[in-house]
């Protein structure tokens, strides 16, 4: 379980499957974070819930903790090719921390079946906006 | 930018992230686009830089609940460095609309499997102890 995690680091030597299915959601997120400006958190939730058994919590945590790298690894990829908007990013992300803040709290005290139902309307409100434009 | 709008925006953005374990680039992305007039690639650079501080924040507090596995988290993040910047190239050398398009099936496709979650679970263990009987 997530709360023995620390501990075990140094010592962790993952199975070959393990590995491979981690190897495989990293190099998926990192071409989507990168392709479409996300973190990759919607290939990766998805992807730890299916293959690695994971509850849509510890999924959506651990998630986080690897976007910090990918979307670090993205943002300096895009700032080589120079299309980072440092002023818009900050100006839009320092809010958001506010808002993630929230966001967190609020997820504990939703059951994992609504957590999924949401997380697909709000996929399927994007899908319309982009068709519709 | 409208500062009330950054602001709900930004916001928002960061609920969606802290909810659902993803960066928050699926409402800054279409916001910086349709509202905020960027191109999909720089809307994409922009964003993906907001993502980091917001998900250094989410990820602080989803350890402090205990729904972070570090090691996982570490390798599948440290494993990505390839990939990522593959599609950084190629998301600078793609049209706007093929990005968008792609975009779009993406969306739908993780819309149509977390609704196939929602609507009918699978026997996970982990969840239904937390859950109790669904």
């Amino acid at each position: 379980m997530a709360g023995g995690d620390q501990n075990e680091l140094t010592s962790w030597s993952p199975s070959r499957r393990d590995a491979g299915q981690l190897t495989v959601i990293g190099l998926a997120a990192g071409a989507f974070s990168a392709l479409f400006g996300v973190g990759g958190g919607t290939v990766m939730v998805p992807l730890l819930v299916l293959w690695r058994g994971f509850n849509e919590k510890k999924a959506t945590g651990t998630s986080l903790l690897a976007i910090v790298i990918i979307a670090g690894y993205a943002v300096i990829s895009y700032g080589l090719f120079g299309s980072v908007d440092v002023v818009k990013g900050l100006l839009i992300g320092i809010p958001a921390v506010g808002g993630v803040l929230f966001g967190t709290w609020i997820q504990q005290r939703l059951t994992d079946r609504l957590l999924s139902g949401m997380f697909a309307v709000l996929m399927l409100f994007i899908v319309v906006l982009y068709l519709v434009k | 930018m409208e500062a009330v709008e950054i602001i709900i925006v930004g916001f928002l953005a960061g609920t969606v992230s802290g909810l659902f374990g993803v960066g928050g680039g699926v409402v800054f992305v279409p916001s910086l686009v349709f509202i905020f007039g960027l191109t999909q690639a720089e809307a994409n650079a922009t964003s993906l830089l907001a993502i980091v501080p917001v998900a250094i924040v989410g990820s602080y507090r989803q350890s402090k609940y205990g729904n972070v596995a570090v090691r996982e988290g570490i390798w599948i993040g440290v494993i990505s460095l390839p990939a990522t910047v593959l599609a950084a190239f190629v998301a600078n050398e793609l049209p706007q609309r093929v990005l968008q398009l792609m975009f779009v099936a993406f969306a739908l496709y993780v819309a149509l499997r977390m609704a196939r979650r929602a609507l009918r679970p699978e026997p996970d263990a982990e969840a239904e102890a937390e859950l109790g009987a669904t």
